[in-house]
């Protein structure tokens, strides 16, 4: 399940002989080459145009949707839309939820879900393969299992005015998978090193500290990664938590521009979906081959 | 020394806190849920003692069947889909982009991490037929063809969701099935090589069985994500025309919060929850048959 991004393992081939071929073969050899040369063209275009034509889209004005053909360029590159997004679209508003919600339930996954890991993988005792059983039962279950009864929970208590049911719920969800890799990483490090800081008298909370921790260092950072992107994308918990349009994060918030009723806003609409991608889509072009290892471990989320 | 790695205290602290959490939040709301599927009611009015009349509902209700049906059908479509896809990706990319992979996979993988709702109302425009022609119409015009009005029946609002999702992850299960491919040792496939095999012989009789480790844990994967599907629905045809393309989630979720019966939702994410525990065992039975065999 280690996903390797490192340049692929050499794979040799038959070495193209040096010989001096005749110009025919190297035409039908450029010939056989041409049908994967247009597949992986024409993968391009399917993967990247759809994002080319949103930021294009999101100059675009109303009549220029509707009267001219999609691949049209704006006349002008102005930022109404983008404006009116922020304006009556009160998507500061969304960033803002967004931003409060995820961040401290990604503290607290990070700190609870590492301590867990260290406790269940590098410490000894009774019981340990059972609770991390159980840990990995709770990737399983949908989340629809626990919508009602934290719903119930939330409304008796009073906390659904808040974003307090989001950072409480995706704190929760968020564990199991965290724990999971993290133990996973821990199992990694060689026990000697934590014996070696025990016979030298330091406490588990010591070693835990001062061994453990900056050993694992890199991986809590691409668990980190892993998580902002499942609680960032949410919408399920998000949709179900919050009662009103000031608590809506941008997943939710992005919803009310799916024009079900009404005439689309067009130029609005494209403006939106581009600031709501705009986010992970830097933190990829930064850090992508560490997404793509994380996600890849994190798989078992499904 | 086992005394100090098994420090009962250090233990508490360390594992205490995930633990109380995720017993609070997660593992007693499961039990809480399951004891609701004997009730009906909700929050705010009170429940009743019905005993396993939700039961009886679920396995009669012509709604919860047309849920569990699209449930299944788009299960089994999009992990054909995106592994079969995710396959000819990876074999694309270890046999002829070798070691040139690397962008190709990184551009491929990036719409994983794009938020669902944003994706989806990008390809509710892609597809769009009126007022506005988007370009999967134009395109189907241009080379004389009908445009099709892709969200005015289940049959077709169905695909667009089966094509949106194999978009957003067919990259990322490219990138799972790479690793599995790129552990065969060389030696094997050179060996293959000098035997004569080329081309698909090769990939049959060579990659295919010895990759195939990675390929079933990656169809684990996928048909316990996308028995879940909900974002993408919600978001994209908000389970219409009329109820044409609601999976179980949504049903549960309309059925608690629309509809305030909180009985009978609980008894459909019940049912979801064993239909993936049921599906899973069942993959996991059946591949550990196989590997013997073969």
């Amino acid at each position: 399940m280690t996903t390797t991004t490192v340049a692929p393992a050499p794979i040799r081939q038959h070495e193209p002989s040096r010989v001096r071929r005749s110009p025919s073969r190297g035409v039908s050899r450029a010939l056989r080459r041409l049908p994967i040369q247009i597949l992986i063209g024409l993968l391009l275009v399917v993967e990247i145009y759809p994002i080319v034509w949103l930021a294009i889209g999101s100059f675009r004005t109303q009549s220029e949707f509707l009267n001219e053909p999609f691949w049209a360029l704006p006349a002008n590159f102005n930022l109404d839309n983008y404006v009116a997004v922020f304006t009556t679209g009160n998507f500061g508003q969304f960033i803002l939820n967004s931003i409060t919600a995820v961040f401290p339930a990604l503290a607290l996954i990070i700190v609870f879900g590492v301590a867990a890991g260290f406790a269940l993988e590098v410490m000894v005792w009774k019981g340990r393969g059972g609770v991390l059983l159980l840990f990995l039962a709770g990737i399983m279950v949908p989340a629809q299992m626990i919508l009602l009864p934290l719903f119930t929970v939330y409304y008796r208590t009073n906390l659904m005015g808040s974003l307090w049911p989001l950072i409480i719920t995706y704190t929760a969800i968020g564990l199991p998978l965290t724990v999971f890799m993290m133990a996973t990483y821990f199992r990694a490090i060689p026990r000697e090193m934590f014996e070696a800081a025990t016979l030298d008298g330091a406490s588990v909370l010591r070693s835990f500290w001062s061994v453990g921790f900056p050993m694992v260092r890199n991986a809590i950072f691409t668990v980190g990664l892993v998580q902002f992107f499942f609680i960032w994308n949410d919408l399920l918990i998000a949709i179900t938590f919050t009662n009103s349009s000031k608590l809506q994060t941008i997943q939710a918030g992005l919803l009310n521009f799916t024009g079900e009723y009404g005439a689309v806003q067009y130029g609005p609409t494209f403006a939106a979906i581009c600031v709501s991608v705009f986010g992970t889509l830097v933190i990829y072009l930064v850090l992508n081959q560490r997404i793509m290892r994380g996600l890849s471990a994190g798989s078992v989320k499904g | 020394m086992n005394s100090v790695l098994g420090d009962k205290r250090a233990i508490a602290i360390l594992l205490g806190p995930a633990l109380l959490v995720y017993t609070l939040v997660m593992l007693v709301p499961i039990i809480w849920s399951t004891g609701y599927t004997l009730f009906s009611g909700n929050a705010v009015t009170g429940f009743e003692f019905v005993g396993i009349s939700n039961f009886v509902t679920f396995f009669t209700d012509p709604a919860a069947f047309d849920a569990v049906v699209f449930t299944l059908k788009y299960a089994i479509v999009l992990t054909i889909g995106q592994i079969a896809i995710g396959y000819l990706l990876s074999l694309l990319y270890v046999f002829w982009l070798k070691r040139a992979s690397g962008v190709i996979r990184t551009l491929v993988f990036f719409p994983v991490v794009l938020p669902t709702v944003a994706v989806s109302l990008l390809f509710q425009r892609l597809f769009e037929s009126a007022p506005a022609i988007g370009p999967v119409n134009t395109f189907l015009e241009a080379v004389g063809l009908h445009s099709v009005d892709w969200f005015g029946s289940a049959g077709t609002a169905f695909w667009v969701i089966v094509m949106m999702d194999i978009w957003r992850s067919a990259g990322f299960y490219a990138v799972l099935l790479y690793a599995g491919i790129i552990d065969i040792p060389d030696e094997i496939l050179e060996s293959a090589r000098i035997d004569g095999a080329t081309g698909w012989q090769l990939v049959r009789q060579i990659v295919l069985p010895l990759s195939l480790p990675v390929l079933l844990s990656s169809i684990i994967f996928s048909i316990n994500g996308t028995l879940k599907v909900f974002d993408s629905v919600l978001a994209l045809t908000n389970g219409g025309p009329g109820s044409g393309t609601t999976p179980l989630t949504l049903y549960m979720f309309r059925t608690s919060f629309t509809y305030a019966d909180y009985g009978y939702g609980s008894t459909i994410a019940f049912m979801l929850t064993l239909i993936c525990l049921v599906v899973t065992i069942f993959i996991f039975r059946s591949t550990r048959r196989d590997v013997t065999k073969g």
